[in-house]
């Protein structure tokens, strides 16, 4: 039988590779891409805990449920956002590489 | 769900996740994301979350996915494949993902319910849709509008990024 274990441990998988894309990578499309598959390994572990926590009444708990919601429209206007400023990005300094990027380096 | 679909679904993103990092072309990488997402739809599906697995769907390999191809096929993704990797750099990345790894299973391990299945639902005559929308205007109204508001400054901010300086 599957376990709530088996779930969290793919959850931890997905953010483990996200992660490693956000601090391997030096394209920031590739960074961005990254961060939305972190932001999905969270919403994976919130949704089982939400199936695993079964209510009296015998039905999930949909608090988790619209967490995820709201996690999804905030990761949507994140990578707007964030898309306009790579290509705004890209109009200045003709580069989506973040080592090319050192004007604020300390 | 059987065993045996979840550990396809769940293989299917973790490779398809990792091949997003792996690839060098953009495009690879964004088609990449779309697979995983799509596995990641149907693991929220086989969690009896049918409304979160159809918009991750619709919102993730619908649209944000069509973003992502836009900006990929806007700029210039060339240069990219030519620039050598530095591998010391690299190793560091990744060793620190594997520590973190190690302990979040490390953590999982030591969780008690970890170990336990999923409790039995009862046969529900509502949709989780229902469930979900009750909960967002009822006990989330506050939350749910400060949400409008935060998308609609998403949206004025694109568009005040993306417009070209007057000179």
């Amino acid at each position: 039988m599957i376990t709530l274990g088996d779930y969290l441990v793919v959850s931890a998988i997905l953010f483990t590779i996200g992660f490693a894309g956000v601090m391997v990578r030096r394209n920031l499309i590739i960074i961005l891409m990254s961060l939305e598959l972190m932001l999905n390994a969270a919403n994976l572990s919130l949704v089982a805990f939400s199936r695993f926590r079964v209510g009296a009444n015998g039905l999930p708990d949909y608090n988790a449920q619209v967490f995820v919601f709201f996690v999804i429209t905030v990761a949507a206007a994140e990578v707007a956002v964030g898309l306009a400023l790579l290509v705004a990005l890209y109009r200045a300094r003709q580069t989506t590489d973040v080592a090319d990027i050192t004007s604020l380096k300390f | 769900m059987s065993p045996f679909l979840f550990w396809i679904f769940a293989v299917l993103t973790v490779v398809f996740g990792g091949a997003v990092v792996l690839n060098r072309n953009p495009v690879a990488s964004a088609l990449s994301l779309v697979v995983s997402f799509l596995g990641l739809s149907a693991l929220f599906m086989s969690l009896d979350a049918f409304f979160i697995g159809i918009i991750q769907v619709l919102v993730y390999a619908g649209a944000v996915m069509v973003l992502f191809l836009f900006i990929v096929m806007l700029l210039d993704i060339r240069v990219e494949e030519r620039r050598r990797i530095n591998w010391l750099a690299a190793a560091g990345g990744v060793g620190v993902a594997v520590i973190l790894l190690i302990q979040i299973y490390v953590v999982i391990g030591h969780f008690q319910s970890a170990r336990r299945t999923f409790p039995p639902l009862a046969a529900s005559t509502t949709d989780d849709v229902w469930h979900i929308g009750r909960l967002l205007f009822s006990n989330y109204n506050l939350p749910f509008q400060i949400i409008g508001v935060l998308v609609l400054v998403a949206t004025i901010g694109v568009v005040l990024l993306s417009r070209r300086e007057p000179r």
